[in-house]
């Protein structure tokens, strides 16, 4: 207490505030330096410095914490590194550069390239660091805010499209709600354990009957928050608008950086702290998975926009790594941790090919603007074959070690049933993924089209997405490792 | 050279394939050339392993180690034993021909067309050699997405449809199988605390009757949608029907066999106590007589050439398994003869019907008759396929047939009595459909002034007709190759229940 910003705080602070360091000067050069439109693609490049130098701090982090061992605490407790974090961060990172490198050509196509965009990219990944790092409830819950108000910003960037505007009113008011939820809940548990911090909240749920009804209602209206951001049945409802109306390199943000974050949490909180009331919260994490799953594949098998598909695929997903989390053993949730890995690479890639296809005066979201991509751009075709054979689990794609670790993890604590069912469901989502391949690869364009909207950038994050999705499916041991490391104290 | 034999039969479609990838789309004789070239180079270097197998050792040969992901316990594990070994050579044959005769039938996209044939014959190759149960499963869901393509771009008017279910059946009994694998897993885990997914490993369990039962059915989804066994068999006529003539000769030669090599290589040697428990056994021989004569009848009934073709696949299918789940030398052995057998008669069918679709586009009995008129060469061609799939002594079909059902009779009586029926009714079937499109006067103008098979079919066609005659002529190489793997397989199965029926 002596102290008030020590060396280790700082340390463990830095890469945050380089990362809201580079988002405001973003946002100041936008106006100073670069005031022609044609420019703004400079400030890209702050987003890459920005992330560049974010990643030298996790890697000095890294080192500290592999030589040291352990973890690292600041602020009296508030904020944790470990490699457990780290392991999100660096997932956080490499999603915010993907998104800022396939972003410009698109942004520029909608006529809505603003320099801003780049700053509150890095600003809502400040926040996703708070979510991974926070060890305390205040600070957790103003990072998730942070993270939240910038997303309802980003997803009604497109200001002269009613549905960006839509989906962006329609995000902040379902957003605002569960907000308020979590916050009741965090109440709760403050209430309840005298002190903010979660390792009180630990001891707390350690010494109290897991039947206690107000830990029920403090671990149900937390869950309930949480299962909203990571758009988990039945809270999901916000996420097909969201996901159709914003903009695309948004949306695989959304989808991707946002539910990313909200799980590491999830996890953290769930397995750790409140893991002593397992009996309290594990029966809502399965009812929230199994309804996930079948509402998202259900659902997403009559879409016809090929954003709102992958909204509920994404819905179903979450079910699948909820159930990671239901298993609740290191196989469990080294299976979220790898799970989340592939369907961040899978799914950026994904929205990536979408992204291209959007062109002047042509949205490309229609399933049928995939049709004949094979012979209009082969290398597109063949990177979304690899995306979606992944992402519906089919080896040798990461996506099959996705679902695999889950299904190892649910027969290894005795869950037959739910391995069972899950396992099913599997078949189910082939259905409208191979249809999106089909499209691709057997339908015709049916009149000519412009040529696909690429760019550099853009190149670059399906070459790394691709090759990911395809490393984590033929050589997964160097990032099961990590996953194990993440794991262990 | 001899130690990696096997990882150089694996990978050399798939260095085709990264060729092919390079080669200009335009130029379309070169992609066909390079294509079979990737192709026949696949068959010579399968050659030396038929030479240079011990058929006199035990256990597995030409094996491969390597760690591939340590931390799950899985290893690049490959080797083979007889069975592996006649199926591999089935595989390799087969997918080269399968590929030379594609020369003229297919015009559209053929860089693709030929990209996923050989990246299916390293997925079919690895389900044959793997001896790692997740190495396996990989090859195994990775030979769907190929078929899907083939069947979904180059098939007939419902080929979505029927590309689509086919995917979806064999993936739905492939995840099932996943779960089944996995509690071996970890069982295996729970009594050596040691992870692995060997097979060598797995078999030293010991697991209850009970557990046992349920992995057997685990394993029965996976393999039995894949056989298919009745009643998992309705993807099999939509697949096979729309899919392009290479595809089918494919699917019915090789993919499969990977089902009923699952049982042999699998659920047998695994779950021996399951294997040969009364209730299985029964249901599993009855399933499988009820396939054999549902086969035949609906064969029977078929107005469409190819769909009747596809149906007898499940009726020959169907003495395969029954073969199996006699649990004896001679009906395992047999059926492991009749698969090789299957894939060369119906192969053969297969591209008889492909031939005369490529030059009507019709595929209906009804349009046919009197073709021997025209075509002698392809009437005699079609009557030597029809009659090795028939059965006929002296061609590859009896030798297998009998084979089993005199497994068949040793192990239960009734069985051979009922499987001998479907003997019977596919002669009928085959016979009548050679009469109705073969034989009698030229019904249709149409058919007036058909070319007869040109020297690429005839070159097709000569290899299956010379296999074909040998295994029937001389099946004694095929016995001799099999006897070890067999009776080690059939051991285990005895021995466990008689272990079981002494403490009893």
């Amino acid at each position: 207490m002596s102290v008030f910003y020590t060396a280790t705080d700082h340390f463990v602070l830095l890469p945050a505030l380089l990362l809201a360091l580079f988002g405001c000067a973003t946002l100041l050069f936008d106006f100073w330096v670069f005031p022609d439109p044609k420019q703004r693609r400079w400030l890209l490049m702050f987003l890459v410095l920005g992330e560049l130098f974010a990643a030298v701090a996790y890697w000095r982090q890294f080192d500290f914490l592999s030589s040291h061992g352990g973890e690292l605490t600041a602020f009296n407790g508030a904020l944790v590194v470990d490699h457990y974090s780290l392991f999100f961060h660096s997932i956080f990172l490499v999603t915010t550069l993907i998104v800022g490198l396939m972003s410009y050509r698109y942004m520029e196509v909608r006529d809505e390239h603003h320099g801003e965009y780049y700053g509150l990219l890095m600003l809502a990944q400040t926040g996703m660091f708070f979510l991974a790092s926070g060890y305390e409830l205040v600070t957790i819950f103003i990072g998730l805010e942070t993270m939240a108000v910038t997303f309802y910003v980003l997803v009604g960037f497109l200001r002269s499209d009613k549905r960006s505007n839509e989906a962006a009113l329609k995000y902040l008011l379902l957003g605002g709600l569960s907000s308020g939820f979590l916050a009741y809940g965090f109440s709760l548990l403050y209430g309840l354990a005298g002190s903010t911090k979660l390792v009180d909240i630990g001891r707390m749920a350690a010494s109290r009957d897991a039947n206690d009804p107000i830990l029920l209602m403090a671990l149900g209206t937390t869950a309930v928050g949480l299962l909203f951001k990571i758009s988990a049945a039945p809270f999901h409802m916000w996420a097909p608008d969201a996901y159709e109306g914003a903009p695309t390199a948004i949306t695989a943000f959304l989808a991707v950086g946002s539910k990313a974050a909200s799980f590491a949490l999830l996890l953290r909180l769930m397995v750790g702290p409140l893991g002593a009331a397992r009996v309290a919260w594990e029966p809502i994490l399965v009812a929230a998975a199994v309804l996930s799953i079948i509402i998202g594949n259900l659902a997403a098998v009559t879409q016809t926009n090929t954003k709102r598909l992958l909204a509920y695929s994404g819905i179903n997903h979450a079910g699948y790594i909820l159930l990671g989390i239901v298993a609740g053993n290191p196989t469990g949730i080294k299976g979220v941790l790898i799970y989340l890995l592939v369907y961040t690479f899978m799914t950026l890639g994904a929205f990536a090919v979408l992204i291209a296809l959007t062109r002047k005066g042509l949205a490309g979201e229609d399933i049928n603007d995939l049709n004949g991509l094979m012979k209009k751009a082969p290398g597109y075709g063949i990177a979304m074959l690899i995306f979606l054979v992944s992402l519906a689990g089919i080896p040798p794609t990461g996506g099959f070690f996705g679902k695999y670790y889950i299904f190892l993890s649910l027969i290894e604590t005795g869950h037959y049933s739910l391995a069972v069912f899950a396992a099913l469901f599997v078949a189910v989502s082939v259905y409208y993924y191979f249809r999106l391949i089909r499209a691709v690869f057997v339908d015709t364009e049916e009149q000519e089209t412009p040529a696909l909207s690429t760019s550099f950038g853009l190149k670059v994050g399906l070459g790394i997405t691709g090759v990911m999705t395809l490393v984590l499916g033929m050589y997964p041991e160097p990032f099961l490792r990590l996953a194990q490391l993440s794991i262990s104290r | 050279m001899q130690e990696h034999l096997l990882s150089i039969i694996l990978f050399t479609p798939l260095v085709g394939v990264l060729v092919l990838m390079f080669l200009p789309r335009s130029q379309k004789t070169l992609v066909r050339l390079w294509a079979n070239i990737s192709a026949a180079a696949g068959l010579l270097v399968s050659i030396p392993l038929i030479v240079n197998f011990n058929r006199n050792a035990d256990g597995m040969q030409f094996v491969e180690r390597m760690e591939w992901i340590p931390s799950l316990g899985v290893q690049y594990l490959i080797g083979v034993d007889g069975i592996s070994v006649l199926m591999v050579m089935l595989t390799t044959i087969m997918g080269f021909l399968a590929i030379f005769s594609s020369w003229d039938a297919v015009k559209d996209r053929e860089k693709e067309y030929y990209a996923m044939f050989l990246i299916q014959q390293t997925g079919m190759i690895g389900v044959f050699i793997s001896m790692d149960f997740l190495l396996f499963y990989v090859f195994w869901e990775m030979v769907l997405v190929p078929m899907y393509f083939i069947i979904g771009v180059w098939g007939g008017p419902r080929k979505l449809y029927a590309a689509i279910k086919f995917f979806l059946y064999t993936l739905a009994g492939g995840v099932m199988m996943l779960l089944g694998i996995l509690t071996l897993y970890f069982v295996h885990f729970g009594q050596t605390g040691r992870y692995t997914f060997e097979i060598a490993e797995l078999m030293k369990l010991n697991m209850p009757l009970g557990l046992q039962q349920w992995v057997f059915w685990a394993f029965f989804l996976g393999f039995a949608v894949k056989v298919p066994m009745f009643p998992f068999h309705t993807w099999l006529p939509d697949a096979h029907t729309e899919a392009p003539t290479a595809g089918s000769v494919i699917l019915a030669a090789v993919l499969l066999k990977m089902g009923t090599y699952g049982f042999l290589r699998f659920s047998l040697p695994l779950l021996p106590k399951a294997s040969s428990d009364h209730t299985i056994v029964t249901v599993l021989a009855t399933l499988s007589i009820i396939g054999i004569l549902y086969g035949a009848f609906v064969s029977l009934m078929q107005k469409d050439w190819k769909k009747l073709v596809a149906y007898s696949s499940v009726s020959h299918l169907g003495f395969c398994t029954l073969g199996i789940f006699a649990l004896n030398q001679a009906g395992i052995a047999g059926s492991v003869i009749q698969q090789i057998n299957h894939g060369i008669s119906t192969g053969m069918l297969f591209l008889v019907v492909g031939v005369i679709y490529e030059r009507r586009h019709t595929r209906e009995i009804s349009e046919y008759g009197g073709l021997a008129h025209v075509m002698p060469n392809y009437a005699i061609v079609f009557a030597i396929a029809m009659l090795s799939s028939a059965g006929l002594p002296l061609l590859n079909g009896f030798v297998g047939e009998f084979t089993i059902l005199q497994g068949a009779f040793d192990a239960n009586k009734t069985w051979a009595a009922f499987a001998v029926l479907g003997v019977i009714f596919g002669a009928a079937y085959l016979l009548w459909l050679y009469q109705r499109t073969m034989l009698g006067e030229v019904t249709n103008e149409k058919n007036k002034g058909l070319p007869d098979l040109n020297w690429r079919e005839w070159a097709v066609f000569l290899p299956l007709i010379i296999w074909a005659i040998s295994i029937g002529v001389y099946p004694k190489p095929y016995f001799d190759i099999l006897e070890k793997p067999v009776a080690q397989i059939v051991h285990r199965v005895h021995q466990t229940a008689n272990t079981e029926a002494a403490i009893r």
